[in-house]
């Protein structure tokens, strides 16, 4: 028999152990400049985990998840500083409005698959991004938007570095949590079952069209709340972060994480945005100007690489051949108290759970 | 008598010129299991699929306790109480063998997508795993609970397709071929199961090529041929009708025995 006394889940204690190393993180000496690159990997965490939600588990693809991301800055910027309202209003409008856009396209865009799908939407991140740069009476044009206030929430004010990391990090743990609520839900059942048979999960009475359609919401909303977050961090926005270099960016970070799991979303974010800084760093030296040409080879590489080795991405790929190579030890070597704590651990988190 | 829970009348449907169900209809009243016979392509399938929502008829009509359901979203016709199990099995291989059956119970959980965002799910999760374990109890599968659903043996994966279909607490539950590629003991299993069902006010339409068991569970027998009806009635009117005789044992040894071996 199943014992159905009700448990303390796996995820909360992954969670936990995340959580608790992003708080010791600054508390262990970070400098300004990894700080900064750690509200990054936070912003872009919480859009690549809408779309491992919608690409993992909906099975849709996003190729202008940056046009949700950009309208939830552009919402804020253009609220606080055109219509003067308290910063803090623009987390929750933005939301509303990429998750009411999203709620609008989602049934016409829907009716697409593969290939066709991916077509409109890449047609919808251009159509954002040309509007951010035309529609210059409220958004600025091509040189933006300036003097964006910082976030402010009961009279808090999150003018430093640190403050904005541990909200950042707060609010992607939240929206990591959520996630996993929906996946071990009802609705992530259904979703699973959507992946294995569409038939037979219509016949159980699941509204596919509608799953689909909610799931894509959500991940708006999530990139919204990211674009949000983005434009009271750095106080100006225009159109350049919101093209579709940054729609194809985030895909290839939700790629290298791993779509079957919303775990992999901060680690393939994280291999991203420090193989970036690394050539940021590195390819000067060698070309004697910047990195920017040769980014987009090197990400070329890595996604192939990731593919072809690691189809499921870092996380389950990796904690995968950790797994194997335990197997194939003496019994005496598995016995290593470090193998004992994390074996059954890796086991149920990422290859049970998918 | 009282009302038929399933009323189907004049059905039709072509694929591209092809006819595969001309002018079908009939009636399944509560409790029944109504066995559908016939050749390999008779529409048999077909029938299933029109009355579960895969695809509308051409034309016709089809009644469930009063609500029509051709035209009707294959989804909506699945809340109104219509499970079906699938002749090629389409078990969710992904999932556990009680997660199958939990999926079974989708359309009576009520958790909405923002309920399971916040997590407000322990309480609902648990009352349809449980409940989901009950059906599974029933096919005596529970020890089998927590294995993925594509390791169990063909017979234990019928008779899962078959729990899960229960778990929809369906009015009408449509089996299509449950007893195709197993052997005498699992569908024996299988045989006794469907009789138990019977008991629980559930109305069945079974296809079926195993006539010892159509014989056995059927308490009416629509008999198809080239998409047309035939025939129908009581099993053992049917077995002796000649024109089913001929049509659906054809010329192997033209005369049905009164034990029910046919083929």
């Amino acid at each position: 028999m199943t014992d159905f006394r009700y448990r303390l889940p796996d995820r909360y204690w992954a969670l936990g152990l995340l959580v608790l190393l992003l708080v010791l993180l600054p508390v262990f000496g970070c400098s300004p400049y990894l700080l900064t690159i750690m509200i990054f990997i936070g912003l872009y965490t919480i859009i690549t985990i809408g779309l491992c939600l919608l690409m993992g588990y909906a099975g849709q693809i996003s190729l202008g998840q940056a046009a949700f991301y950009g309208l939830g800055a552009y919402t804020s910027a253009i609220v606080t500083t055109k219509y003067s309202f308290s910063s803090w209003l623009g987390l929750p409008l933005s939301m509303a409005l990429t998750g009411g856009v999203a709620f609008v396209i989602a049934r016409p865009i829907f009716r697409l698959k593969g290939n066709y799908l991916a077509m409109a939407t890449l047609g919808l991140g251009y159509i954002f991004y040309i509007m951010f740069s035309q529609v210059a009476d409220l958004t600025g044009g091509p040189s933006g938007l300036t003097g964006v206030p910082y976030l402010s929430i009961a009279g808090w004010a999150f003018d430093r570095d640190i403050e904005y990391y541990y909200l950042v990090w707060a609010i992607a743990a939240m929206v990591l949590l959520a996630s996993l609520h929906i996946i071990n839900s009802r609705v992530g059942r259904a979703l699973r079952a959507i992946h294995a048979s569409e038939v037979a999960a219509r016949s159980m009475g699941v509204d596919i069209d509608r799953l689909k359609a909610q799931i894509f919401v959500i991940s708006a909303m999530y990139a919204g709340l990211a674009g949000s977050l983005y434009a009271h961090y750095v106080t100006f926005v225009s159109p350049s972060p919101f093209g579709f270099h940054f729609s194809v960016m985030l895909v290839v970070m939700a790629a290298v994480g791993g779509l079957a799991t919303v775990w992999g979303a901060p680690f393939g974010v994280a291999v991203v945005v420090l193989l970036t800084e690394a050539l940021r760093a590195v390819a000067p030296r060698f070309t004697g100007h910047g990195s920017a040409e040769y980014e987009i080879i090197a990400f070329g590489i890595l996604l192939m690489l990731v593919m072809i080795y690691i189809p499921q991405g870092v996380v389950q790929g990796l904690s995968g051949i950790y797994l194997r190579r335990l197997k194939r030890r003496p019994i005496a070597a598995r016995m290593d108290s470090r193998n004992l704590v994390m074996l059954p651990v890796l086991r149920r988190w990422f290859k049970l759970r998918g | 008598m009282s009302a038929p829970t399933l009323q189907v009348r004049g059905l039709h449907k072509s694929f591209g010129g092809v006819t595969a169900v001309h002018d079908v209809s009939f009636e399944a009243y509560l409790g029944q299991v109504v066995a559908i016979i016939g050749p390999n392509g008779a529409g048999k399938t077909t029938l299933f699929n029109m009355i579960s929502g895969v695809f509308p008829p051409d034309d016709g009509e089809i009644w469930l306790n009063g609500h029509r359901l051709d035209r009707l979203p294959q989804h909506t016709i699945a809340t109104l109480g219509v499970a079906r199990t699938f002749q090629n099995m389409q078990l969710f291989s992904n999932m556990t063998v009680l997660e199958n059956v939990m999926m079974g119970r989708y359309r009576h959980e009520q958790t909405s997508f923002i309920e399971a965002a916040l997590g407000l799910t322990n309480r609902e999760e648990s009352q349809t795993q449980a409940v989901a374990m009950q059906h599974l109890e029933r096919v005596s599968l529970a020890k089998k609970a927590d294995l993925p659903a594509s390791s169990l043996p063909l017979g234990e994966q019928r008779l899962l397709e078959l729990a899960r279909a229960l778990a929809v607490e369906p009015r009408l539950l449509l089996l299509d071929e449950p007893t195709a590629g197993l052997n005498a003991v699992d569908a024996v299993r299988l045989a006794a199961t469907i009789g138990r069902i019977q008991a629980n006010n559930v109305t069945v339409l079974l296809v079926e090529h195993d006539m010892s068991m159509v014989m056995s569970v059927a308490d009416w027998v629509v008999v198809l041929n080239y998409g047309e009806k035939l025939a129908e009635g009581r099993p053992e009117k049917i077995q002796t009708d000649p024109h089913v005789i001929e049509a659906y044992l054809g010329q192997e040894n033209g005369q049905g025995n009164a034990n029910g071996s046919w083929y």
